[in-house]
């Protein structure tokens, strides 16, 4: 028998599940787009992955990761729940231990993390806008009638990159819009844009940043190689996009999920036969002061298993 | 006359007595809301930052209330929230709403202008100078006490053992001070209240991370516009102290006060130029912070805030020199705390791993 371990990352975009086993080698992975949706798109993953595991796998431990970590927890039964930026960071110093610099470009954030001597020492997250990550380049390819597949493919054919504005995304579109109405090619607007985003990146998460080589660039984004080429010619270095970019968040708390269960001796895995569960939230507003929470609670079938969202902790429940 | 004033952390409850006691009716603002929110939202400036918005939102709340004067401050120099209660002004003329809005600018900065203000305020309460005296003295008193419980609150949370019970208790004793209406009762109700908050269940064998909070002071004062951030830390198990309290300037258990002059520190990475708001402090703070060995530090700034992105780009030097990480929160309408929670999350990550790396480094010098 084989120990795997599972690693769950509920993003706003895609929902990533992977397998991982002692070694650190993956051994399945699933990568689902959320659509709104993370308790049923969870528990649809977690069925696929186990039915793509080999039969002499076992999961001997989970975690959970990505902004719906803590709902996640409960469906999954994870033995720990991690934050992203640190699940990035523990699965790039595992795949190379001398990563000094993480960039990492998800569906609705973006992130860059300075590690040295494999301990982050400094990272930064987009705060209020959204220019600049993977739902902006979606929504620019579908408005350009570009499969978002072939985005980095368009730009690598591009000769002269336009310039296009990239504080803002929605100067950015109104931009991108006037050069298209001008005539610059589909190529040199797609590999602009391109440019616009690292532009953007660079000076809003990566100000102040001190950034060194290896720089391993992640995330989903990450398959667009006019990006990837945009970043190298930004930054005068080579980036290294590792394998398994698209599910690099999902492979740390696998990591995370093997120290976790080793540490605890056991796990709170509750397999993958879940989907026929009906888990449901419900929420309701508190009436006891002015403050008015807004209550949420979490069913698996008629059970109530956690309560969260009061600020004095009075309704606060968890039962796993 | 019905009077009222912007929402800034507890210091309502002073605020309140202090309106009261002078002889007006108070009206107490809302604990700023979504709903504050989206009145300020919807009448501001696109571009205003945070602080502006929700103040426009509360004195439209208050308005509606009955408000007819709403006191506030002033300020000088280049951050343009000197120039907010003007735009309030206008805004709230515009809207009919009748509240005249009274600033208090500095006071070495204009002086009889700040009297005359003040003596308006008595005048019209139908107060003499000296009960105004000592109205202004326990309502200082009030502040103080206020202050006092608040900060010991953030001391004892990340040691509770019970989610929640040290800010239950906070409540309870602010609503102690509440009730007090002289010296005597604000002592006796401080010393309850404090005695309440160390009564809480605690675990003393946990060694928490020290975070200090720094920024702009409104969002730096005002728990519902950063999202609750000291108590949310506090239940992370860290132990915040943050620069501004109302009344740092006269105590000496904070790290930051007049003991230290923030503008000297700052100095070297500064120069002359003065970047207004409280921009210079921030760098000041950081570095106070540094020395008094706290882990790290959390910059609070409503977006495009430009005191404070000029502070965020110098902080980078700051924290290199002092070795001592600095996390920059940005605040705009958002209101989803997950953001926020997960940086600080990887935040306290860090802080740990830091710390468990300078243990090891010093017990490896020790073996040699």
């Amino acid at each position: 028998m084989i120990k795997g371990y599972l690693g769950v990352d509920v993003g706003s975009v895609s929902t990533n599940l992977v397998v991982i086993d002692d070694q650190d080698q993956l051994l399945v992975e699933q990568y689902l787009r959320t659509n709104g949706k993370p308790i049923q798109t969870v528990q649809e993953g977690l069925h696929a992955i186990g039915q793509e595991l080999p039969a002499d796998v076992k999961i001997a431990g989970a975690a959970t990761t990505g902004s719906a970590r803590y709902l996640t927890s409960l469906i999954v039964g994870a033995d720990i729940v991690k934050n992203e930026i640190t699940a990035h960071a523990i699965a790039s110093s595992a795949l190379a231990e001398d990563v000094k610099t993480i960039i990492e470009i998800g569906g609705q954030d973006s992130k860059i993390i300075i590690l040295r001597d494999g301990v982050v020492t400094d990272f930064a997250m987009n705060t209020v806008c959204a220019a600049g990550t993977g739902s902006f380049l979606d929504q620019q390819a579908s408005r350009l009638l570009i499969p978002i597949e072939e985005f980095g493919n368009y730009a690598l054919k591009a000769k002269n990159p336009v310039r296009i504005a990239g504080r803002c995304a929605v100067f950015a579109e109104s931009d991108m819009v006037h050069k298209q109405q001008l005539g610059y090619n589909t190529e040199d607007i797609v590999a602009g844009l391109c440019e616009a985003l690292v532009r953007n990146y660079m000076n809003n998460v990566g100000k102040g940043k001190e950034i060194l080589a290896p720089v391993m660039f992640q995330g989903g984004v990450a398959a667009n190689q006019g990006l990837v080429r945009a970043f190298n010619k930004y930054l005068g270095l080579e980036v290294i996009v590792p394998q398994h970019y698209g599910v690099m968040g999902a492979i740390g708390a696998a990591i995370l999920a093997r120290d976790a269960s080793r540490k605890k001796g056991k796990t709170s895995f509750k397999g993958f036969n879940i989907q026929e569960i009906n888990f449901k939230t419900s929420s309701f507003e508190c009436k006891g002061c002015s403050n008015a929470c807004e209550v949420v609670q979490f069913y698996e079938n008629s059970e109530l298993l956690a309560r969260w969202g009061d600020r004095c902790g009075k309704w606060e429940l968890h039962v796993v | 006359m019905k009077i009222s004033f912007p929402h800034m952390g507890y210091s309502y409850l002073a605020l309140k007595w202090l309106v009261e006691n002078t002889g007006h009716e108070c009206i107490v603002p809302p604990e700023p809301s979504s709903r504050t929110l989206d009145l300020g939202v919807r009448h501001a400036p696109e571009f205003a930052c945070i602080p502006f918005k929700i103040l426009m939102g509360t004195y439209l709340e208050v308005a509606e209330k009955g408000a007819e004067v709403i006191l506030t401050s002033g300020g000088m120099g280049p951050c343009r929230a000197g120039l907010y209660w003007v735009m309030h002004q206008y805004i709230l003329d515009e809207l009919n709403t009748g509240v005249k809005v009274i600033a208090f600018e500095p006071p070495l900065c204009d002086l009889k202008d700040f009297i005359k203000k003040l003596r308006w305020v008595r005048r019209t309460g139908g107060l003499s100078v000296k009960e105004f005296v000592q109205v202004l003295r326990i309502t200082w008193e009030k502040i103080k006490a206020i202050d006092e419980v608040e900060i010991l609150s953030h001391e004892i949370r990340p040691y509770e053992t019970n989610r929640g019970e040290t800010t239950r208790k906070l409540w309870q004793a602010l609503e102690m001070l509440d009730k007090a209406n002289n010296e005597a009762e604000i002592q006796d109700a401080m010393q309850e209240g404090l005695k309440l908050l160390r009564d809480v269940a605690q675990d003393r064998s946990r060694n928490p991370l020290k975070i200090g909070i720094i920024g702009e002071i409104y969002v730096v004062l005002e728990p519902a516009a950063n999202h609750y951030i000291q108590i949310m830390l506090g239940e992370m198990g860290v132990q915040t102290d943050r620069s501004i309290y109302l009344t740092s300037y006269t105590r000496k258990n904070t790290i930051v006060n007049l003991e230290g002059d923030v503008f000297q520190i700052a100095k070297p990475y500064l120069g002359e130029a003065p970047i207004g708001g409280h921009g210079a402090n921030s760098i000041g703070e950081t570095i106070l912070y540094a020395r008094h060995g706290f882990d790290g530090v959390v910059q609070l700034a409503p977006f495009a805030c430009i005191p404070e992105i000029v502070a965020k780009s110098i902080i980078p030097a700051v924290s290199k020199d002092y070795g001592i990480p600095v996390l920059t929160l940005f605040i705009d309408e958002q209101t989803g705390k997950a953001g926020v929670q997960t940086r600080l999350e990887a935040f306290v990550d860090l802080l740990e791993k830091r710390r468990e790396v300078k243990a090891k480094r010093g017990i490896e010098r020790l073996v040699i």
